[in-house]
């Protein structure tokens, strides 16, 4: 009986001695220095005179994977362009991403690992409401910038609480409203059912559409959750209630699931989808690949012609844009295995938003400057709408253009929308103008 | 006598741990919470399957209610921390006791079944009131060091310590519960039930109380992984969770609370070791992404080739021959020439009971 117990300490011995020499592996961020001189510092945690270290979560298997696995690579692309253009007042940026698995509980020991262990200057663009919350008050405690989380949630937009934390996409209260507006104006008196996410995703996005139809329209309200693909009960539900118009705040594999269990059902509403959840190059392959999982042949395109959505970004058939033309040229030439997409869009853009707050940080900027740079504000370079940012307000984009896919392709119509995120304030068309890329790609 | 052994032992672990977490950077210091949470879990299970004989499923299920009663009990009733993990350990223990119940009445994969689904359906039940349990988004669960350590305590030190603290008190419970009585019946009643009986052991009951005991380790561990994490969601104790807690014991070596640490360690360090790798050698993000899914698989693999009864099996394995060489260390390892475990046991249950022969829990 008693052998067991000396066997254990040697275990605990070894134990020690891994941990010991795992420690040995540990690393100490720069200290900050005044800013003012012109060599290059290790002016904050992250940052070198040759690099600058960011760090992000993403989806990159699991259920919101498909189709948002390809941001963090776009990011990627444009830094790897950057980089070969000079660089970040001459720092190459590492962009180290993690798979998170749009699980909170993974989310934080990513995180955790990219703070503690990789000494990251800044979290940027981490993906998911659920999961980037359950870091947001980790990476604001620890004074770690946290830009241009790529979730819509009006949640990003609280300085007073959440000091270090930035929005970038269009909120999904503004999106809303301006979906909302569009339904009120071409489907007056017809019968509205909601489907959507169960959580802030979904809820901010019904927040805002419910600030513009009216209730008596709206004959019911389905919601899903994003671990349960089994959406055949809402479906029906949205059928029995008669919906002429379906509404949908969902992640793409969820748009599709909506779309073939009503095919199922021969349930054919007027579908108007979010644009997370509306790229029509991903929802497409996701109908195929799914319907061929259930022994049908179906026509991606085919499905999503005719869907309404939105999009705070230029239409991806724009070929003429010149923002367009310059993503794609990055996107041809370092991930050309990538579909050129509104995933991929909008990986390449939120980088190129990026860079713009780095340049106007300073040439040895603390974790400080990053954070008073976008306070004060950031030119409007890929978005179609200006950005909200102030001291007060850490939301991003405040527009948006309603769309039509046709095609496989978004269609813009009407004008460019801006709004609030307050239920009364108007929809107003912009009248500025759209300013074009420029020629060398860098902000 | 064994108990001040134990308690002896363990002061000696808690020293060189609180050496360590000095000396490691606050993600390593992360990192031994997290193993430390494991190992808590583990070695429940562990003693549950290794010991008793019965098979859990569900043991994420149970992780998932410690969790959220601390959770709910820190954010609406503001109990002090010791309070809030004991009552999570006899929250869960009353769960436990319930599906022991139903569990004494079944066996072998009719008991993984319903275990099973105990894992699949609970973490679901957190949906059905957002308003209480935060659907999807879960709760966030704040706590803060103690005053006393002043207040630039690194609170990853704090939390390693408070982790490692709690996995060496349940490990010396346990320790000294599979020693005593109610762990030789354990042992006799998952070795034979027939006979257990006939020796006048209630086996129903002593299956009931594994459970309990068992679903307790689980609760506490749910309750220090929600104060590791800060964040208690249905998305972290889902099925997988349960499997891995299963593999954790079985990689260690079933029943063997040694094991529990190896397998602890193997569950934590393995995936974000690969992940780094895969970095490092410049894999693309979507194969880099997958290896650690893989990786795990690997490792179960060999170990179950090399080793049938667990790290810690093999770790004495290997430990015997050489210290039947050196006439000092002759005397420790007497056993072996009686000893059973040169020939490698040809299933994992017959393995488990041979450590439990030799008490190597």
């Amino acid at each position: 009986m008693n052998r067991s117990h000396r066997a254990g300490l040697p275990a605990t011995a070894a134990v020690a001695a891994i941990a010991l020499a795992l420690s040995a592996c540990g690393s100490s961020g720069g200290s900050s220095s005044s800013s003012s001189s012109s060599a290059l510092t290790a002016s904050a945690p992250g940052i070198t005179a040759k690099t600058i270290t960011i760090g992000s979560h993403q989806p990159l298997t699991g259920v919101a994977a498909p189709g948002y696995d390809e941001i963090a690579p776009a990011s990627n692309a444009y830094f790897d362009y950057v980089d070969a253009h000079g660089g970040i007042y001459g720092r190459k940026i590492v962009y180290k991403f993690l798979n998170d698995q749009y699980n909170p509980a993974d989310t934080v020991s990513v995180v955790k690992q990219l703070v503690l262990q990789d000494n990251v200057y800044a979290i940027f663009d981490g993906l998911g409401t659920p999961t980037h919350l359950a870091v947001a008050p980790f990476l604001n405690s620890e004074k770690v910038p946290d830009v241009f989380v790529a979730s819509g949630c009006e949640c990003w937009n609280n300085p007073a609480q959440w000091p270090e934390t930035f929005g970038w996409q269009l909120d999904y209260v503004r999106e809303g409203k301006i979906l909302g507006s569009y339904i009120k104006k071409h489907f007056a008196g017809q019968k509205i059912g909601y489907f959507y996410q169960d959580d802030e995703f979904g809820k901010d996005g019904v927040k805002g559409l419910d600030d513009e139809i009216p209730a008596a329209d709206v004959v019911s309200r389905q919601s899903y959750d994003p671990t349960n693909i089994n959406v055949g009960p809402q479906v029906a539900a949205l059928k029995a209630a008669g919906a002429k118009v379906v509404v949908s705040f969902s992640v793409p594999a969820f748009s599709a699931l909506l779309k073939l269990n009503s095919l199922k059902l021969g349930f054919s509403p007027t579908y108007v989808v979010s644009d997370v959840g509306a790229d029509p190059i991903t929802l497409a392959g996701l109908l195929e690949a799914y319907a061929k999982q259930g022994g049908a042949k179906v026509s991606g395109n085919a499905l999503t012609q005719g869907i309404i959505t939105d999009g705070y970004l230029p239409t991806l058939g724009d070929t003429g844009n010149s923002w367009i033309a310059l993503f794609k040229k990055i996107h041809d030439q370092y991930i050309p295995k990538l579909p050129f997409d509104g995933n991929v869009l909008f990986g390449e853009a939120v980088a190129y938003t990026f860079v713009q707050a780095m340049l106007k940080a300073g040439r040895n900027p603390t974790r400080e400057d990053l954070v008073k740079a976008i306070q004060s504000g950031l030119p409007q370079g890929p978005a179609v709408a200006p950005y909200a940012y102030s001291a007060s307000v850490h939301s991003g984009m405040t527009g948006a253009y309603i769309g039509v896919i046709k095609n496989g392709t978004i269609v813009q119509e009407g004008p460019v929308l801006t709004t609030t995120t307050a239920p009364t304030s108007a929809i107003t068309p912009y009248t500025g103008s759209a300013p074009a890329a420029p020629a060398s790609g860098m902000p | 006598m064994t108990l001040l052994r134990h308690l002896a032992a363990a002061i000696v672990v808690a020293l060189v741990l609180v050496l360590l977490t000095v000396r490691l950077d606050a993600f390593r210091d992360y990192q031994m919470a997290e193993v430390a949470c494991y190992v808590v879990a583990v070695a429940g299970l562990t003693a549950l399957v290794g010991l008793s004989g019965q098979i859990s499923l569900g043991h994420g299920a149970f992780m998932a209610i410690g969790a959220y009663s601390a959770a709910l009990l820190l954010l609406h009733l503001h109990w002090p921390l010791p309070a809030v993990l004991a009552a999570a350990a006899v929250i869960t223990a009353a769960s436990g006791a319930v599906v022991g119940v139903a569990a004494a009445r079944l066996r072998g994969p009719y008991l993984a079944g319903a275990t099973l689904l105990l894992a699949v359906a609970l973490p679901s039940l957190a949906l059905s009131d957002p308003s209480l349990f935060g659907g999807d988004q879960g709760l966030s669960v704040v706590t803060s060091t103690p005053a006393f350590l002043g207040p630039t305590f690194p609170p990853t030190r704090w939390q390693a310590w408070l982790t490692c603290g709690c996995a060496l008190i349940t490990l010396v419970l346990l320790a000294n519960l599979a020693r005593s009585r109610v762990g030789r019946s354990w042992r006799a009643a998952g070795d034979d039930e027939v006979a257990a009986a006939l020796a006048g052991l209630n086996v129903a009951r002593l299956r009931v109380l594994a459970f309990v005991v068992s679903a307790a380790c689980a609760g506490l561990a749910g309750a220090l992984l929600a104060i590791t994490t800060s964040i208690v969601s249905p998305g972290a104790f889902t099925i997988t969770l349960s499997v891995a807690l299963l593999t954790g014991a079985v990689l260690g070596g079933l029943g063997s609370l040694a094991g529990a640490v190896w397998g602890s360690l193997v569950l934590v360090l393995v995936p974000t070791y690969v992940m780094d790798v895969a970095a490092s050698h410049g894999l693309s993000s979507s194969a880099g992404s997958n290896i650690p899914v893989a990786a795990y698989g690997v490792v179960l693999v060999v170990v179950m080739l090399l080793f049938p009864d667990g790290i810690q099996g093999g770790l004495v394995r290997l430990y015997r021959p050489v210290a039947a060489r050196v006439p000092a260390w002759r005397g420790l390892a007497r056993r072996k020439t009686t000893g059973p475990a040169t020939a490698p046991a040809p299933q994992p249950r017959a393995s488990a009971s041979e450590h439990q022969e030799e008490g190597s829990i």
